[in-house]
């Protein structure tokens, strides 16, 4: 059987994302102090930040590429790793700590084997904890997708993942 | 293209005499008795589903048609998070609370057309088991000053005519036409305005020695770095009232000669960036901004950041040079930002908070500000009441105000019949006061002197159930990770100390662990490059000084008295109390509960992981924690 892929598509996607990545660094070629801003919105197309890509930054802008990897290190923000399809963040914020959240995290940790930070081998879920995301009226809270969910306990948490497809 | 051009200079206001007469055209536009629907459009009502109930609102109002009579406004956050969604009907103010999309047909049919009251949806207090039809009745505001936060409720943050409807920009008039930059820093200065940001710094004599400074380029910053877990009211502000933060942004950099602003805000909070950048392209709009501000000839404007999310930038060196590009380590502070800051220029870095209040002092003057507060410190506070109480939110009180008042008058007390164990307050910065404290005023000076802070003014309740050697692990631990790594005290000093802690919460520790910590809080305190680190210790220190018996009940009897530390605990089932039910054999991750329907059921410790997951299923008390 051929192979089927379709090369011409392929090959068409990778071109829109390097013209994509080419104006995005571009658009920032003389404000170079806003490197966290250029990788946040970096992050925003690619879900992480793709090592080409943090090499192409360090070309085009001429910022030594020491400099971008201290800055997409040091931020708590940024992923180096490629994420899941679903982002599960738990808020571990003082509020949610003492209403029990850290739960949250050790119930993902045990039904999907990954620790903050890692993804699940399928990539479907990424877990990522946070240090407050200002709800704390509503803790514990863990938000996924995008969505924050409120007064969460183990078993709702579950429910919700359950719900991604 | 014409066409926009000329509308965008039809709405520039040119002068003082523009600017009164749009705000009394709005205002004759409105009419004062038309019903108002206002639901909270905050972070957290949003989380509790305000978004659908906008929607229902919306269908309904136009299935019905009653657009002409009936305004609809999403505000910003009320501060009760707790009971939202949050919907109350003006101008009678009538408060529902919990509001769901199915809710909606009934209100608009009952309430907007008949003027009948849904009992359901109101709010019952707590304490007195009584039903609340009116907002201001509720005793959770009821006990509240909202000088700074009380405009939330009312305005739409996203249209810049509420905020002038409400006198907005009035202060910003009055500095530009009838005052010298020396008289604003007069009257901030004599106001007793002290920095909301955590260091309770005179506001006025940082302005003064921003002015005084040489440099022809000088930067105005507004820290919105809310990185302090507990504390959320920053974000409140600037998602519910941007315009109040930007006037005072404005009339500050007018009074220290700058003509360039940023908003450093944490990327974690989307709708606060959202509304702060609407706001900022209003105020660009109207001429509030930009060149030639009210034809005053004076020119600003005001630049968004996004921050990367890490809480040392939220100290102010750390925050500039996050601001630069550059990684965010603070630096030594012998010369201050606001000579040296920002690309080396002098700069004024205030919180979001105290950048709000400079409006109202503007506008109603220093004398009538430091009426309210105490002594040493004025105004109001905008505190995140949060943790373990009934009625958790934000609420501002002047300065001065018990910490019991606070708990058991707005806070409702603690739920489930609980004792209080301590309020911790100034994040990861601040200390855990116990009971005996309780009628302490707070203010800076005072919170300081039981060895916390006021810091950023999250307040996180806690009660029986938590335990304060935990608290005091996780407060490290967050430092820990949080810590830049620049100076050794704190990088290596915080790592030590959360092996000792952890030790202690596993059950392995050793009385001499309590001098050790001891040691590297005095090192920390000594050493440590920023406020980071100087302050690091506080939590243990507070923790060992009023809670040292449940220090030692972990290390001599290997126990954890409120029942959290996991490697203390043991689960076990009341034969007496069992039902057998199933349930918590059905919820056991490991398989640990064996057991036949309406049979006792046994629980095997070596399998038990200690999740929690029966304790939390059982329906009748059957699960034992100790």
């Amino acid at each position: 059987m051929a192979l089927a892929l379709d090369f011409p598509k392929v090959k068409a996607i990778v071109e829109s994302y390097t013209e994509k990545v080419d104006s995005l660094i571009d658009s920032y070629a003389d404000k170079k102090e806003e490197l966290i801003s250029l990788l946040q919105d970096v992050q925003a197309e690619f879900n992480y930040l793709p090592r080409d890509v943090l090499i192409k930054i360090s070309q085009k802008l001429d910022i030594p590429l020491s400099q971008v990897f201290s800055v997409a290190t040091f931020f708590r923000a940024f992923s180096l790793k490629p994420r899941g399809r679903h982002l599960v963040t738990v808020c571990l914020g003082t509020a949610c700590h003492v209403r029990a959240g850290q739960r949250l995290v050790d119930k993902v940790e045990r039904d999907y084997r990954i620790k903050p930070g890692e993804t699940t081998e399928d990539m479907k879920f990424t877990l990522e904890t946070v240090n407050c995301l200002g709800c704390c009226a509503l803790g514990p809270v863990a938000v996924v997708d995008g969505k924050y969910e409120s007064q969460m306990n183990p078993d709702k948490l579950d429910r919700v993942l359950r719900g991604c497809k | 293209m014409v066409e926009q051009v000329r509308k965008l200079l039809e709405k520039r206001l040119g002068s003082t005499a523009e600017l009164e007469n749009l705000r009394r055209s709005i205002l004759r536009k409105r009419e004062p008795s038309r019903t108002c629907i206002s639901v909270c459009g905050g972070t957290g009502c949003r989380a509790s589903g305000a978004e659908a109930v906008v929607d229902a609102l919306i269908d309904e109002i136009e299935r019905r048609e009653l657009q002409i009579n009936v305004e609809l406004k999403e505000t910003g956050c009320h501060g009760f998070c707790e009971r939202g969604p949050v919907v109350v009907i003006r101008p009678k103010r009538i408060f529902y609370q919990r509001v769901k999309p199915e809710d909606i047909p009934e209100i608009i049919s009952e309430t907007v057309l008949n003027g009948n009251i849904i009992e359901r949806l109101l709010y019952v207090d707590p304490v007195t088991n009584e039903k609340i039809v009116y907002e201001p009745d509720v005793p959770f505001y009821k006990r509240q000053t909202r000088t700074i936060f009380g405009a939330n409720g009312e305005i739409d943050p996203t249209d810049i005519e509420d905020y002038i409807a409400v006198g907005g920009y009035s202060s910003l008039n009055k500095a530009l036409f009838q005052m010298s930059p020396e008289q604003i820093i007069e009257e901030v200065k004599r106001s007793g305005l002290r920095g909301r940001g955590g260091g309770g710094f005179p506001t006025g004599r940082k302005w003064q020695s921003c002015r005084d400074a040489e440099g022809d380029i000088k930067y105005v910053i507004c820290n919105a770095d809310e990185g302090d877990p507990g504390a959320y009211q920053d974000r409140s502000l600037l998602e519910g009232n941007p315009h109040s933060v930007l006037e005072g942004m404005i009339i500050g950099a007018y009074a220290i000669g700058s003509h360039n602003g940023y908003i450093y805000v944490r990327n974690e909070y989307p709708l606060a960036v959202r509304h702060a950048r609407i706001a900022i392209e209003q105020a660009m709009d109207y001429g509030l901004l930009g060149g030639d501000i009210l034809g005053s000839g004076f020119d600003f404007t005001v630049t968004i950041n996004k921050g990367g999310g890490a809480f040392v930038c939220g100290e102010s060196s750390a925050l500039m040079a996050s601001l630069e590009g550059k990684i965010g380590e603070p630096r030594a502070k012998y010369i201050h930002m606001s000579e040296k800051g920002l690309w080396d220029s002098p700069s004024l870095l205030n919180n979001v908070k105290t950048w709000a209040n400079v409006p109202l002092i503007i506008n109603k003057g220093a004398e009538w500000y430091s009426q309210i507060g105490t002594v040493g410190s004025k105004g109001t506070m905008i505190f995140s009441l949060v943790g373990k109480i009934n009625n958790t939110g934000l609420v501002e009180v002047p300065m001065g105000i018990t910490l019991r008042q606070m708990i058991y008058d707005i806070g409702g007390g603690i739920p489930n019949g609980k004792k209080f164990k301590a309020v911790q307050t100034g994040g990861p910065s601040g200390g855990c006061i116990p009971e005996q404290y309780l009628d302490t005023p707070v203010d800076f000076d005072e919170l300081t002197k039981l060895g916390s802070m006021m810091g950023s003014g999250g307040m996180i309740v806690m009660d029986e159930d938590t335990c304060m050697v935990d608290v005091a692990r996780y407060f490290i631990e967050f430092l820990k990770g949080e810590s830049c790594g620049k100076c050794i005290p704190c990088r290596e000093g915080l790592t030590r100390m959360s092996e000792v802690l952890s030790n202690i919460t596993q059950g392995k520790g050793k009385r001499e662990d309590l001098d050790i910590l001891e040691d590297l809080a005095g090192i920390l305190s000594g050493g440590a490059l920023c406020a980071l680190g100087t302050s690091a210790a506080n939590p243990v220190l507070s923790t060992l000084g009023y809670f040292r018996d449940e220090y030692i009940a972990h290390i001599d009897e290997k126990k954890c008295p409120a029942g959290v530390c996991r490697e203390l605990i043991q689960y076990s089932i009341d034969p007496e109390k069992c039902e057998g039910c199933l349930r918590c054999l059905r919820a056991c991750p490991t398989g640990a509960i064996s057991g036949e329907k309406r049979k006792v059921h046994t629980l095997n410790q070596g399998m038990c992981i200690k999740c929690g997951a029966c304790y939390d299923v059982c329906k009748f008390d059957a699960v034992i924690k100790q």
